[in-house]
């Protein structure tokens, strides 16, 4: 009797066993895996790219071609060992099939070092903005749907000796591989158009004292006609609020991040050198253009007040890359034999309208698309925003030069490039 | 009974890379080792001299750095030499520099060693972050990969691990021979009796300044796990967070009992690395923060604490005429 119940408890099991192994088959998860820095000095910009990523997901329903979408999430702190980390365990542990992330730039050239290990694993870039990531032997899985740090800010440096009539700055930066990317691109203009750069000044990521670096640094223009501040997150808010409390009025012209909601939201006295501030990237919150209005009405009706007022750069690029890996798996309904195979092949045909217009990839899978140069106002409602001033079509990774001329300029690093008065 | 436990420990550590996936048999096992050695300096500094240090971490990162500076140069910073060369120079270095910072920190106590140390930590640094000549700024070096000898590729998942369990354990039984030789007891004797071991002869600056050496060596050795582990250094590596997280890591796991160390590293690891799964992503470092609270509340001297304290309850009526659970409320002292 009890050997009998036993069987048929062990048929039973057997049998529920495999109906679940069957039903998995039919319609497979999928799971991506969002990677970006909910710790240190861009924990804001990392929530907020995160936001980006649901957002995405939630415009296909959740799922592609009947297979559910499953979203998990890990942390990094702008480290690229700690992203490293992170990043094995999404892959290795939780089985994501597609990453999105990192954030960071350095963190960046790290995981398209270890998407090389991972050929089964495809990679889309978060928010990272570095140089190196796309362009030195560039992983074949890896694929960068936003625009990085160079093309953004190589419209600038033209914009500011031509229309502002500045030739002599002081850069302010921190000390890793995007700003350098941002410096590169825009003194590759800047120095062509007849710029100087007196001095550069280099500060470690999540530095908290500025005050050695602001005692070096002119209060009001006079011989130095502005300062290029290349910061990011709690960074960019600390070395303004110093800035502003020493009295500081030299005109600034912002790096990307800088002029990012996560930045504009800021109060305090770094608010006040805020407005007017001009600077250059990819996306701009009053831009005219249909996508991008509707992507934030998306995001406002979507986050309410736990986003930001207009969602920030992060929130884009996490949303274009996302949206791209899911229009892809629309496309190959969800097929991910053979190392995801058609995936990827699907990925580097790819050419769709992201939230700041149309965006395709180059042979070393980076982003082609517009660059926005902006300048920030104080909306009706009080709060900052970017409004557009010009809008330059089509920016590639060689920044418009060809490949063996771009390859000649070197790679971007504290003293290349430069322009000494 | 007394050798139970270590069969069971090496039976778990040798059968392990069976039962688990890649990223528990790396990430997980090969971290706790790597990271576990270091801790593992911290605890014998700690529970047999009496010395609280912050600098590990930044020995540990002596030896990584010298071990990417000497194995995978990167943008005209380094210097490629034979691998033994390498690694010999990196242990070599980091034994150094555990001596020199004993040598700064030898004539304070306590509170005052753990500024002095952190004071250290925080310069190390610094100096990395800025320096590009050796330490390649903030970029640091990448693709530090390990040797392959003889067609063995140290850096194959499974390879790494059996090596690190080989070095781990060998720093572990290390530790345990070395605090029974006349020069641990000595050690131990300027821990709990400075001034009568003056009295008796001893140079106990010495003493302390070769403890700080040879737990320099000890950190040397995860050092380069720790680097392999993660095939790149940066100043990240060597930063505040990591150098408290040994600090961390040695309370969590009990810093009296060298096996502390790897429990310590081991719960640490596995909480840092699933916390985020138990709660919302903005509060995971909460939980973490509330996880060492509790266990530190509840288990002052860790979880090896919490386990010989149950296991002497469970056998107490056998332990009981044997003088019971060696104490460890003496350390720090």
């Amino acid at each position: 009797m009890t050997t009998q119940r036993f069987m048929l408890g062990t048929a039973a099991t057997v049998a529920a066993l495999m109906g679940t192994t069957a039903l998995a088959q039919d319609a497979e998860t999928i799971t991506i895996g969002g990677l970006a820095t909910l710790e240190g000095p861009f924990a804001g910009p990392g929530e907020d790219g995160l936001r980006g990523v649901e957002l995405a997901i939630e415009e296909f329903g959740g799922e592609i071609a009947g297979h559910p979408i499953e979203f998990i999430t890990a942390s990094s702190d702008g480290n690229p060992d700690v992203a490293l980390e992170s990043a094995r365990r999404l892959v290795e542990q939780d089985g994501a099939d597609i990453l999105v992330g990192p954030l960071s730039g350095s963190e960046g050239i790290r995981i398209a070092q270890y998407a090389k290990e991972q050929p089964g694993t495809t990679f889309l870039n978060g928010g990272s903005a570095a140089i190196e990531t796309t362009l030195v032997d560039p992983a074949e899985n890896f694929f960068r749907f936003n625009t990085e740090g160079a093309q953004w800010t190589s419209p600038l440096g033209e914009y500011v000796v031509n229309e502002r009539g500045w030739d002599n700055i002081v850069i302010v930066s921190e000390d890793y591989s995007f700003p350098y990317a941002q410096i590169f691109g825009f003194m590759a203009t800047y120095c062509e158009a007849g710029g100087t750069v007196q001095d550069k000044y280099f500060t470690p990521v999540g530095n908290n004292d500025y005050s050695s670096v602001i005692a070096q640094l002119p209060l009001e223009a006079g011989e130095v006609d502005g300062m290029y501040v290349v910061l990011g997150g709690s960074d960019a808010v600390n070395f303004l609020s110093q800035y502003a409390q020493m009295g500081g009025q030299l005109p600034i012209v912002g790096g990307t991040n800088v002029t990012d909601q996560t930045v504009l939201t800021t109060q305090g006295p770094a608010r006040e050198l805020l407005p007017g501030i001009l600077s250059s990237g990819p996306v701009s919150d009053n831009a005219e253009l249909e996508a991008w209005q509707e992507f934030t009405q998306r995001y406002q009706d979507y986050f309410g007040d736990e986003g930001l007022p207009s969602p920030s750069l992060f929130a884009s690029n996490y949303y274009t890359n996302t949206k791209a890996a899911l229009l892809a798996l629309q496309e190959v309904e969800g097929d991910l034999s053979n190392d995801h195979e058609a995936l990827n092949e699907a990925l580097s045909n790819l050419e769709f309208t992201s939230p700041t217009g149309t965006v395709s990839l180059n042979e070393n899978r980076q982003a082609t698309a517009a660059i926005y140069i902006n300048e920030v106002v104080e909306q009706e409602d009080g709060s900052l925003a970017l409004e557009p001033l010009e809008r330059i079509e089509n920016v590639d990774q060689y920044l418009g030069l060809d490949r063996e001329a771009y390859m000649e300029l070197g790679l971007p690093s504290r003293d290349n490039p430069s322009c000494p008065s | 009974m007394r050798w139970i436990l270590p069969l069971a420990v090496i039976v778990l550590l040798l059968v392990y890379p069976f039962v688990v996936n890649s990223f528990w048999l790396v990430q997980i096992g090969g971290r706790t080792l790597g990271f576990g050695t270091i801790v593992l300096s911290l605890v014998f500094l700690t529970a047999y001299t009496g010395m609280l240090s912050l600098a590990q971490m930044t020995v540990a990162g002596v030896a990584g750095y010298a071990t990417a500076y000497f194995t995978a140069p990167t943008g005209g910073v380094g210097l490629l030499l034979p691998w033994p060369v390498a690694l010999v120079l990196a242990l070599a270095l980091a034994t150094l520099a555990g001596l020199l910072i004993g040598l700064v920190a030898v004539r304070t106590r306590g509170i005052y060693t753990l500024m002095i140390t952190l004071a250290v930590a925080m310069a190390f640094y610094y100096l990395t972050l800025q320096n590009y000549d050796i330490f390649n700024g903030f970029t640091g070096f990448n693709n530090v990969e390990p040797p392959v000898i003889l067609g063995l590729d140290l850096g194959a998942n499974l390879p790494f691990y059996y090596m690190s369990v080989v070095l781990a354990a060998s720093c572990y039984l290390g530790v345990r021979h070395v605090v029974r030789t006349p020069f641990g007891l000595a050690l131990q004797g300027v821990r709990d009796e400075p001034d009568r071991l003056r009295a008796l002869g001893f140079n106990v600056p010495l003493l302390r300044v070769l403890a700080f050496g040879l737990a320099g060596f000890i950190a040397g050795i995860g050092g380069i796990l720790n680097v392999w582990l993660n095939a790149s250094i940066s100043p990240g590596s060597v930063a505040l967070n990591p150098v408290i997280d040994v600090l961390m890591a040695g309370v969590l796991g009990g810093i009296g009992h060298p096996a502390g160390a790897y429990v310590g590293a081991f719960v640490f690891t596995i909480v840092d690395n699933f916390a985020i799964d138990f709660i919302a992503r903005e509060r995971f470092n909460t939980l973490i923060g509330l996880v060492f609270l509790a266990i530190v509340l509840f288990s002052p001297d860790g979880l090896t604490g919490l386990v010989r304290r149950a296991w002497t309850r469970g056998t107490g009526w056998a332990r009981r005429d044997r003088g019971g659970a060696p104490k460890t409320d003496d350390i720090g002292k």
